[in-house]
């Protein structure tokens, strides 16, 4: 069973996005300039849109079926989402952050807990009590990671997660995301134009080009970097 | 009018009633509409921000009214309808004993209804502005339309909603055409604008200096702080 | 998606202003509003006495509000056109000070136009010489009411459309070698001229409707100061106060589409 399965259309002013395509397990990216359709997809694949035409499937549910008019919603899709700037709320620290995100009931002790060793997986344990506006680039994007594996979710899509930060960043966490993805066994989609970074992160590169997918092919990592555990006070150079 | 300050502590500090009573009236009715204008305010424009229904521009249009309508028509028409014969009259006097046409509940009504409008816009510009992309994460994250609006969307736009509500107190504290009509001239309970108006038409210039001079004093601090809360614009 | 938007909109340039211009829609709708008030409180009346009573204060209200409006506007534009292009020292003062009327009371505002304008007080009486007549107890005073009350929304409106202008276009005036205040005149202007009008037409709704500073600078006197709102005061327990409240509410309710046109051109 594939963890995702895509095959919709959907038509938003002169742009038409018709795409089809299946995610195993690992890294998947989607590849290609700005305007593709990529950022739609993702936000088709969490239910925050719904297609025109086609089906969903995640995990072997079928999450959208407009053909049978049978939609699952955001809240109850198990999706976690990484978006460029973080999006972590300024007015909670870190930890409550991800807390919010923790799914299991156990009363709010429990869940801080959890979140916690999230934070830790990801090297940002000691941010847990600071403010998301102390925080740099590379933080928050590590803490927006923690936060959106908290929930356990069925896949992860990152909408250009790591461009905003600068390239001595950028490999530290291209390593986290592909250490914290094998070892957590979640399935990633993540959306990039940066072609270095799609041939270093993904298991699978899908091609887009004007709303359409133009192929599908996958990686080998000779060059590959292993390591999910670099701590974040350690090796940020800000 | 009780307060919150005993009188006799005012008289030592050398405010004189006359200064005082309307300040009194003036004040306690705001904070009784500015309470009950944040609470609906705040919801309605965060719903009409935030939900999709048909009809949403009218509904704006139509609780913007009082903001367009000259105040002796909307005095006329809560006089009228809340003192004449009809359905509103009959649950005032269920609820309250007695219509509310020249009682100090009346104040508070007519400040509401002129207040309304300021809380409303600022409060849907305010969640207007917050970034969609907080709630699509929060949504993935499982939580529910309520606790999103409540832990996401409302404290992201607080500064906006704040500065409504201090608008919408402005506005009431500072109401003359709708309060004065529905309410008149009654002796204890009158508001600070009508208190003005009597002390130039009885020519007693002292007070009515003083009364200007406080009243101009609320309003300046209202509008720095509503200034200093930000680029939130209504309008 | 933003480039086609541009390469629509910079036909505005190139064209003049074409009559599916909204500002066309509202005068229009205005006028409809008024002569339908007049219309209606005509046949309403019935009784020609009745007329006469409403007819008296219906036009000293359009002689207050009109110009009142109208200075209100330009004022209003060029506060706005100044708040929103540059930073000048007294910037903050401006429009602290310009939005007061918004929400200090009606009566305050009355007290200090008594103090300022009367022949009695120092200031108020040289400005009467100036002037050539007085500003109190008259017309002059009460178009001096309305046009505070409608100047905080004129300029408040006009700052927020003008701030909303693309930049870009002002600049492609400059290199065309254009001088600023034609710049302003020609191209600005008319780009922020829905959330101006929208200004405008709200403001128009308060200098119609204003009542307590006129009561305190007018006097309420019949026939020379007593304009609509102050005239159904006076007659609540007579017919004609039901016309009077139509054209109000006629004219207010133009000005409810204008309000409304505001929400739309915010967003």
């Amino acid at each position: 069973m594939s963890a995702l399965e895509v095959a919709v259309t959907r038509k938003i002013g002169d742009f038409e996005l018709d795409t089809s395509f299946t995610v195993d397990s690992g890294i998947s990216v989607l590849f290609g300039p700005s305007g593709a359709g990529k950022s739609l997809t993702l936000s088709l694949i969490a239910g925050l849109i719904r297609p025109d035409t086609g089906t969903i499937v995640i995990n072997g549910v079928v999450v959208t079926d407009c053909a049978r008019r049978e939609f699952v919603s955001t809240q109850e899709r198990r999706v976690g989402m990484v978006f460029q700037d973080g999006l972590l709320l300024p007015h909670r620290s870190v930890l409550d952050n991800v807390a919010l995100a923790v799914r299991q009931a156990g009363g709010r002790r429990a869940r801080r807990d959890i979140a916690r060793s999230w934070l830790e997986l990801v090297g940002a344990a000691e941010l847990a009590g600071r403010r998301p506006g102390s925080l740099s680039g590379g933080q928050r994007q590590r803490v927006a990671l923690a936060r959106s594996l908290a929930g356990e979710p069925a896949i992860v899509l990152m909408d250009e997660p790591l461009t905003a930060l600068d390239s001595a960043v950028r490999r530290e966490m291209r390593s986290l995301i592909r250490g914290v993805i094998t070892s957590t066994g979640i399935a990633a989609v993540l959306v990039t134009h940066d072609l270095q970074e799609a041939e270093e992160l993904a298991d699978v590169v899908i091609d887009y080009a004007d709303g359409r997918v133009l192929g599908q092919r996958t990686v080998t990592h000779p060059t590959r970097l292993e390591g999910p555990r670099e701590s974040a006070a350690g090796s940020e150079e800000e | 009018m009780t307060g919150l300050i005993p009188h006799s502590w005012l008289n030592a500090l050398g405010i004189a009633p006359w200064v005082w009573n309307p300040l009194s009236v003036s004040f306690h009715a705001a904070v009784e509409a500015t309470i009950v204008v944040a609470v609906a305010g705040i919801a309605l424009g965060y719903l009409l921000a935030r939900t999709h229904f048909p009809g949403r521009g009218a509904i704006e249009t139509v609780f913007s009214l009082p903001m367009a309508l000259p105040p002796t028509v909307v005095g006329y028409y809560l006089l009228t309808q809340l003192g004449g014969p009809g359905p509103i009259r009959n649950a005032e006097v269920d609820l309250f004993g007695h219509p509310l046409t020249f009682t100090f509940t009346g104040i508070v009504v007519a400040q509401i209804v002129e207040s309304f409008p300021y809380c409303l816009r600022f409060s849907r510009a305010a969640v207007a502005a917050v970034d969609p992309r907080f709630e699509q994460v929060a949504r993935a994250m499982g939580m529910s339309r309520g606790r999103i609006a409540l832990l996401v969307t409302l404290p992201l736009a607080r500064r906006g909603l704040v500065a409504g509500v201090a608008m919408a107190f402005g506005r009431a504290i500072g109401d003359f055409g709708a309060t004065s009509i529905v309410a008149g001239s009654v002796p204890m309970a009158t508001t600070m604008p009508l208190a003005l108006y009597n002390a130039v038409f009885y020519g007693t210039h002292g007070q009515a200096m003083v009364l200007a001079l406080v009243q101009v004093g609320v309003a300046l601090a209202i509008l720095l702080g509503v200034s200093r809360l930000g680029k939130v614009r209504a309008w | 998606m933003k480039r086609d938007e541009r390469v629509k909109s910079a036909s505005v340039l190139a064209v003049a202003s074409r009559p599916k211009n909204k500002g066309v829609v509202i005068i229009a709708v205005a006028l409809m509003g008024l002569g339908l008030g007049y219309g209606l409180a005509h046949l309403m009346a019935g009784y020609i006495a009745y007329w006469g009573v409403v007819e008296g204060p219906f036009w000293l209200t359009l002689r207050v509000a009109v110009p009142a409006t109208l200075i209100a506007g330009v004022a209003g534009i060029a506060a706005g056109y100044a708040l929103a292009k540059s930073h000048f020292p007294g910037r903050d003062l401006l429009e602290t000070v310009g939005s007061l009327p918004i929400i200090l009371p009606p009566t305050v505002i009355g007290y200090y136009l008594l103090e300022t304008l009367s022949p009695g007080t120092q200031f108020g009486g040289f400005l009467t010489r100036v002037v050539g007549h007085t500003l109190v107890y008259n017309v002059a005073g009460c178009i001096v009411a309305a046009t505070i009350a409608a100047f905080p929304f004129c300029m408040r409106a006009s700052r927020a459309a003008i701030e909303g202008v693309d930049s870009s276009f002002e600049q492609a005036a400059r290199t065309m070698g254009l001088p600023d205040w034609r710049v302003a005149l020609q191209v600005t202007i008319p780009l922020a001229r829905r959330g101006i009008a929208a200004g405008l037409t709200i403001g128009c709704a308060r200098a119609l409707g204003e009542y307590g500073a006129t009561l305190m600078v007018g006097g309420d006197i019949n026939g020379k100061t007593r304009t609509l709102s102050l005239a159904i005061l006076d007659s609540f327990t007579t017919p004609e106060r039901n016309t009077m409240l139509l054209i109000l509410v006629l004219m207010a309710v133009t000005a409810m589409i204008g309000v409304g046109l505001l929400g739309r051109s915010r967003s």
